[in-house]
């Protein structure tokens, strides 16, 4: 069968990230041809200024080599614009006189360069400012002569300033409101810029309305309203974009501002996509490319046949990419009616911050000299947090939340190159930074896939993301939820609500149900299925062994030479002889080679073989243990200090509280380890407030607390409430734990899901609606029934016995 | 290596319902354990059962499509051919299996590749 063609006007960053991620997806569904109106394969647009700058050379902008194109048997027309689409034939034309059939049509032909209709406009040296050839034209002016105006005091305009500056040329920057990027700045952000580049030597006419161009062969000055003027040898405007909707007009295409398209990219004709700046999206064009990007991944899921890909909009951010020059915006940066701002104003130091909140949300934010936070607010904004619990420190950034250890999202721009950023795999700065500008990287994924930094254990994800926004500047945005794996395009909230939607009881049900691309899933996303199916359907669904990793398969923990570790559960930490002898004596009779004291008050026997497993497992259960649970995503351990049963300081009986935690919640899976203390007076030996749930006895009672975290990244739990008796504890507990269990995605931790969704939210849940409190316990003491079975005592006598076995023995 | 080639020895595994679908189990050998692995499709594979990487248990990875993902440091191998898939570099040898009336045979000579 002959493939269909696809054919994409326009080879810039959009329409050619649409093509890689159908690649992806697709890889051989269509014969594709691009034609491009510039002459080079597709290159980085974005990076143009530090281009003009001097800082970066062509070469280094480059995303796709010809080579490129050819392996992957695309087609390329470079130099050769198309001029004609004929809808009913199906057919385009191009300027040398190609004519291509299509059977799916992409549209991406960006935007130009409004030139100010003023006479003079069309002399030589009045140019935009927009591609490659612009580029060259104003390093070649910059070598004749000395004299330069940009007109446009935008983000454009300032780069394309701050680049002929570089090369040596005189510049005046002519802007006619008072304010310089007023679309992303407040007046006060916008003065101390001002300021600012006006010391690097900037010359700026605020207020003035450009009339004319004047001059004979070629532009000699530039004339304003009010009669005065400035001479200038080059003219660069850059007062703004206009959609390239002129193709798509004489095609008869619906056109407003840009090519009208659905949240599906499709445009009026159900034969042509479109996309990047040329469109028009529920009334609103984009300039920035961290929406294109966005935009691409929806327009490639429907070329493939998929179907399911939505776009909804984007909220977006900046970066002035001048060097020296530190400045962030996003979003509502302005404030207005039902807004809050907290400001912070520093003009010796040059740092201005402000945060617009509205509705306990962050609404926008604009950052000035120091910008370090930014990804990190901009990551609030498109999550909706909840910020009421962190509003005090909120202005000072993440580093100052009581998040000690590596601090990640807050060191990147400080570190130097050959500082270690992986330090699983050894990666450094320097390296990150170099693979993200000469390999073209935008995305985690391609920093984990070229670099291998943050590939591992992931703790300097934080990191990675914020060098990739201070490399990229505006052109990053953090995705605001991640696909599952790579085996889907839909993230973890959406597999899970359509698991309850859609009643899915099992692997099978939800790969066929979304289409998965592998038939069997693989190892990331099978045990987070797994997972899923259970916290929704308890009773009805059959846990999948063979999706699970091995320590919960086997019911215990793979060390790093294949033998197994063993911790019999000891509730509370609170043990007798008796026990220690039947622990004792099982460590002599499967002469364990080390027994150890666990950090969680229990006794790891190490170094058995899995033949051993369900014979120790006899042993221990006939002495009345049961699993500790140490290998799973579940509970594991509660521990507890002496408390008022002997301690001087104690207030209440903690080991009681512990193990009576403990004896109800043991044997429940949780989306990731989930640890519990229970200290018997506020000095907290039990170090209750590094935990996922906590709690410290009072005088009057308990107080609780959640989300804390003692592993790579330290985090202090946020207090919870205070309540008063024992059954009270146990009833926010299991209803904290039933939250965190139908609504944290796998392997989230409480303390990350904590900071995602906001203390306040979790206090609504579990303190403020008791009615709603009650519900989640109920929930929980339901799925506990089915989950207190203990699956040593079930395997010591027999179940799943062809997983401690082998087929045969042979000696050969 | 020696000269000659040996005639592979067949060795009886028994049923192929013994191995778990999308499991595997092992062949314990003096010359190094041998995981026998199933796919959903019923196709059975042998490799021996240590990683490339850091010798992690094989049999004990969790299986998918054609490959295995070892326990230790999830590094993927093809079931097939032993090969770590990219950008990780590596191979596990692998052994000749077949499936007659429903029993699994392996041989403990390594395959050719």
């Amino acid at each position: 069968m002959q493939k269909e063609k696809l054919v994409l006007i326009g080879n810039g960053m959009a329409g050619m990230r649409t093509i890689e991620e159908l690649l992806r997806l697709e890889p051989a569904l269509y014969d594709i041809t691009v034609f491009g109106a510039e002459p080079h394969p597709n290159y980085n647009r974005i990076l143009l200024s530090p281009v003009l700058s001097g800082e970066k050379t062509i070469d280094e902008i480059m995303l796709n080599t010809r080579a490129w194109y050819d392996e992957h048997g695309i087609t390329l027309h470079t130099g050769d614009p198309v001029t004609d689409i004929d809808r009913k034939r199906r057919i385009v034309k191009s300027r040398s006189g190609r004519e291509l059939p299509y059977d799916r049509l992409l549209l991406a032909t960006g935007s130009y360069p409004f030139m100010v209709p003023v006479p003079g406009v069309d002399l030589p040296g009045v140019m935009g400012y927009r591609d490659i050839a612009d580029v060259d034209a104003m390093i070649a002016a910059a070598r004749a002569h000395q004299q330069a105006v940009v007109i446009g005091g935008g983000l454009l305009g300032l780069e394309a300033a701050y680049g002929l500056q570089q090369q040596g040329m005189d510049v005046t920057v002519v802007h006619l409101l008072d304010t310089l990027m007023e679309r992303q700045l407040d007046k006060p952000a916008a003065a101390l810029l001002q300021a600012s580049l006006e010391s690097r030597g900037l010359r700026f006419l605020m207020q003035a309305q450009t009339a004319a161009i004047e001059g004979t062969d070629r532009v000699e000055r530039v004339r304003f309203k009010d009669g005065s003027a400035v001479p200038a040898d080059l003219v660069v405007m850059a007062v703004g974009i206009r959609p390239n909707i002129a193709l798509a007009q004489a095609a008869g295409l619906y056109c407003e501002r840009g090519i009208v398209v659905d949240d599906t990219m499709l445009t009026y004709d159900p034969r042509i996509y479109a996309i990047g700046e040329c469109v028009q999206h529920r009334g609103q064009c984009y300039g920035l490319v961290a929406p294109l990007f966005e935009q691409a991944k929806v327009c490639a899921n429907h070329l493939a046949r998929l179907g399911y890909g939505r776009y909804q909009g984007s909220v977006t951010s900046t970066k002035l990419k001048v060097t020296g020059i530190d400045l962030f915006s996003a979003g509502n940066y302005q404030g207005g009616e039902g807004c809050e701002e907290i400001l912070f104003q520093d003009p010796g130091a040059g740092v201005y911050k402000k945060l617009v909140i509205r509705d306990n949300k962050l609404d926008g934010a604009v950052l000035y000299g120091d910008t370090i936070d930014g990804a990190w607010f901009f990551q609030l904004m498109r999550q909706g947090t909840d910020i009421s619990g962190l509003r005090e420190n909120l202005l000072f950034g993440q580093a100052h939340l009581g998040d000690a250890g590596h601090g990640g999202q807050t060191q990147a721009a400080a570190m130097s190159d050959d500082m270690q950023v992986c330090d699983c795999n050894g990666v450094c700065k320097g390296e990150i930074v170099r693979a993200i500008t000469s390999k073209g990287l935008f995305t985690l994924d391609d920093v984990k896939l070229h670099t291998k930094a943050a590939a591992s254990c992931g703790s300097c994800t934080g990191l990675v993301e914020q060098l990739l926004a201070s490399t990229l500047g505006s052109d990053y945005s953090a995705p605001e939820a991640k696909p599952l794996c790579k085996c889907t395009d839909y993230t973890h909230d959406q597999v899970r609500a359509a698991i309850r939607e859609q009643h899915l009881t099992s692997i099978g049900a939800v790969l066929q149900a979304l289409d998965w691309r592998e038939p069997d899933g693989c190892h990331v996303c099978r045990p987070a299925l797994n997972y899923y199916l259970l916290s929704a359907w308890p009773n009805e669904t059959r846990d999948d062994g063979q999706s699970r990793f091995i320590n919960e398969r086997a019911h215990a923990n793979i060390q790093k030479d294949g033998t197994y570790s063993v911790i019999p559960r000891i509730f509370g930490g609170e043990t007798s002889p008796q026990q220690l002898r039947a622990i004792a004596d099982a460590a002599d009779k499967y002469q364990v080679r080390t027994v150890k004291i666990t950090g969680g008050q229990r006794i790891d026997l190490l170094g058995l073989t899995k033949e051993q497993l369900p014979h120790i497992w006899k042993d221990l259960t006939d002495a009345g243990f049961v699993s500790g649970h140490a290998y799973g995503k579940a509970l594991r351990t509660v521990k507890t200090c002496v408390g008022s049963e002997w301690c001087r300081f104690g207030v209440q009986n903690s080991t009681k509280m512990g193990i009576e935690l403990e004896e109800l919640t043991w044997g429940s899976w949780t989306p990731h380890k989930f640890k519990m203390a229970v200290s018997g007076c506020p000095r907290n030996c039990a170090e209750a407030t590094i935990k996922d749930f906590g709690v410290v006895a009072i005088e009057s009672g308990w107080e609780l607390h959640v989300g804390g975290n003692g592993g790579v990244k330290v985090r202090a739990t946020d207090v919870l409430c205070r309540v008063e008796t024992p059954e009270q504890v146990k009833e926010y507990c299991g209803a904290f734990m039933q939250v965190y269990r139908e609504e944290a995605r796998y392997l989230e931790r409480t303390a990350p899901w904590v900071e995602r969704v906001g203390i306040a939210y979790v206090k609504k849940r579990v303190v403020e609606d008791e009615v709603g409190r009650k519900a989640l316990y109920k929930r929980f003491l339901e799925s506990q029934k089915l989950a207190q079975v203990d699956p040593w005592k079930e395997r010591a006598t027999g179940a799943e016995a062809h997983e401690f076995t082998s087929l045969r023995q042979v000696n050969a | 290596m020696s000269a000659v080639m040996p005639e592979p020895t067949w060795v009886a595994l028994g049923p192929i319902d013994s191995i778990p679908r999308l499991g595997a189990r092992v062949l314990r050998r003096d010359g190094g354990d041998i995981a026998i692995f199933r796919t959903t499709d019923d196709q059975v594979f042998a490799l021996l059962n240590r990683c490339p990487h850091k010798g992690g248990p094989l049999s004990e990875g969790i299986v998918y499509g054609r490959t295995v993902a070892c326990p230790l440091h999830n590094w993927c191998l093809d079931l097939a051919t032993g090969q770590a898939k990219a950008p990780d570099e590596g191979c596990a040898p692998s052994f000749p299996v077949r499936v007659e009336d429903g029993h699994v045979l392996v041989s403990l000579t390594p395959g050719a590749d």
